[in-house]
């Protein structure tokens, strides 16, 4: 990381993209203090998550205010069952044995994996294992959430899933979302700011729609979702005006050509 | 030549990944195996250099059986490059990974030290030839374990998920590789549930769900028929999701280039739009 500035606010739903390597894995290790203190290396400048300075305070403080979901769950979760998994940490912070239950049975309800609890995480799907590892950090009650490309090795319908998940924690539960994520079309229509990262470096932060109607983001390595090129090559080929805003989802480029129609 | 016979493969606890497989692939052909995780992809794969043989049923690579073939001399004809490219790295330094298969398969000495330089340069590693392949960023890891197996020049390269974990340029690059070793005469099968990858290569699709083979034929139907697409959970390319919501505007579900698209969508909006 080189020279990075930002603030973060409550609430907030942000995307960090760019090239494999760029430093978004860097960025969000430095949220929950595993940078400075677990990896190697200088850290320069101050990092202050929810007014705690990272410097000052342990990993296992912070992560109760900032928890980490990993790409691949199986780093993750280790437990014999997925009440054990959701419980582990919760018990290692000495909670009372009620507050665990009330906690564990509630993250389970917010990601809809009731039905799994007395499972062995052995026998879980890829997807049912990213929310059983997104579960084990809500048990936290931590304001934000930082996912590192937590749906890259699943498929398609199970990463909708999970994403479709992820937005309701932030838009039901205003926890405060960090993910970095290349499946930026299933994304884009509700991350309130996508801050593109090259080289260690911040080069845009800002509401998507902007960012991507106003800069070219190829070069970043950031995939840009066919729908946008389809509306910048239309708003080339017809008059300017007649999109009022860079549509980033298929929904809504449609419903702007119905109302064309109906009118 | 690729054929599978009725294949059937049951793990040892029971599981049946495979039921009742019959395929055919022909040298040169691009072929993605696609499907939701756990549909029997992998399984497939590994059948290819004998990994894993059938429970019941046979499959023949160039006619040889391989039931009756060793996985090291299938392994001349079959490249597998595994979803996890570290798996199969082990030597001090990437020159070395590279020499490795080659020493094993008796290369002379010159055209090894060939070899290596030209698969280090295809696959622009050239400038890391000294170093550990463990140091290696994942994109370039997944080039390294390409770079191994098109150093021995089998006939058949298969890959299995390529772009898990890949940004879009890793992606880009990748389908230029594909393209390259298939122009070489290489016949290339792709396991992968990356629509957006896939719709861009255009290889001959094969569904899989639950073991067994539910479609088989080009991108432009395969990628286009959503509710097959949805009984495999898989969602469509973004391109056709596009196309085949604006059915009101006359368009049918289609793979093209985005630029293709507004063009038509330009074509036939033009009427509705009052210019002033």
């Amino acid at each position: 990381m080189r020279e990075v500035n930002l603030e973060i606010n409550e609430g907030e739903f942000v995307i960090l993209a760019g090239r494999s390597g760029c430093g978004k894995s860097t960025l969000l290790r430095c949220f929950n203090g595993l940078i400075p203190h677990f990896y190697d290396g200088e850290m320069i400048g101050k990092v202050e998550v929810c007014g705690l300075d990272t410097r000052q305070h342990p990993p296992y403080i912070l992560s109760q205010y900032a928890g980490m979901v990993f790409q691949n769950p199986d780093n993750q979760l280790f437990a014999l069952t997925v009440e054990a998994d959701i419980a582990f940490a919760l018990e290692n912070l000495s909670f009372p044995r009620d507050e665990i239950k009330k906690r564990v049975n509630q993250a389970l309800e917010i990601m809809g994996i009731e039905e799994l609890r007395d499972k062995s995480t052995l026998e879980l799907s890829g997807g049912q294992k990213q929310k059983v590892a997104i579960a084990s950090i809500l048990a936290m009650h931590p304001k934000i959430l930082l996912l590192d490309e937590p749906t890259s090795s699943l498929d398609p319908f199970s990463a909708k899933q999970l994403i479709d998940t992820i937005i309701d924690l932030n838009e039901k539960h205003r926890i405060t979302i960090l993910i970095a994520e290349h499946r930026l079309e299933m994304l884009l229509p509700y991350a309130s700011r996508i801050i593109i990262i090259d080289n260690g470096r911040v080069v845009l932060d800002g509401n998507p729609r902007e960012i991507l109607e106003k800069h070219d983001v190829i070069p970043y390595g950031v995939s840009v979702p066919r729908i946008v090129k389809v509306v910048t090559h239309l708003k080339k080929t017809l008059n300017n005006s007649l999109i009022p805003w860079a549509p980033l989802s298929v929904e809504e480029f449609v419903d702007i050509i119905r109302r064309w129609e109906k009118k | 030549m690729i054929v599978f016979e009725n294949v059937e493969y049951v793990y040892p606890n029971g599981f049946k990944a495979l039921n009742g497989i019959n395929l055919e692939v022909n040298s040169g052909e691009v072929v993605a195996l696609m499907g939701e995780n756990g549909a029997g992809k992998t399984t497939l794969l590994k059948h290819l250099n004998g990994l894993l043989k059938p429970t019941s049923g046979r499959v023949l690579i160039d006619g040889v059986d391989t039931r009756h073939s060793t996985v090291a001399s299938l392994s001349r004809k079959v490249g597998i490059v595994f979803q996890n490219a570290e798996d199969m790295f082990f030597s001090p330094t990437i020159q070395e990974e590279i020499e490795f298969a080659l020493n094993n398969f008796h290369f002379p000495g010159d055209v090894i030290k060939k070899r290596v330089d030209w698969a280090l340069k295809f696959m622009e590693l050239e400038e890391y030839r000294e170093k550990s392949p463990f140091l290696l960023s994942g994109g370039e890891k997944k080039r390294l374990a390409l770079a191994i197996i098109l150093a021995w020049s089998p006939d058949i390269v298969a890959l299995d998920e390529p772009t898990v974990g890949q940004d879009m340029l890793q992606k880009e690059k990748m389908i230029q590789i594909i393209r390259q070793a298939n122009q070489q005469g290489k016949t290339i099968i792709i396991s992968s549930h990356d629509v957006e990858f896939i719709a861009e290569l255009k290889p001959r699709i094969i569904l899989m769900s639950k073991g067994r083979i539910v479609r088989d034929g080009p991108s432009e139907e395969v990628l286009t028929d959503i509710p097959v697409l949805q009984e495999c959970r898989l969602l469509p390319p973004q391109i056709v999701s596009l196309t085949s919501k604006l059915d009101f505007l006359g368009l049918k579900p289609k793979l093209a280039r985005p630029e293709e698209v507004a063009n038509e969508i330009a074509r036939r909006v033009r009427h509705l739009v009052n210019y002033s």
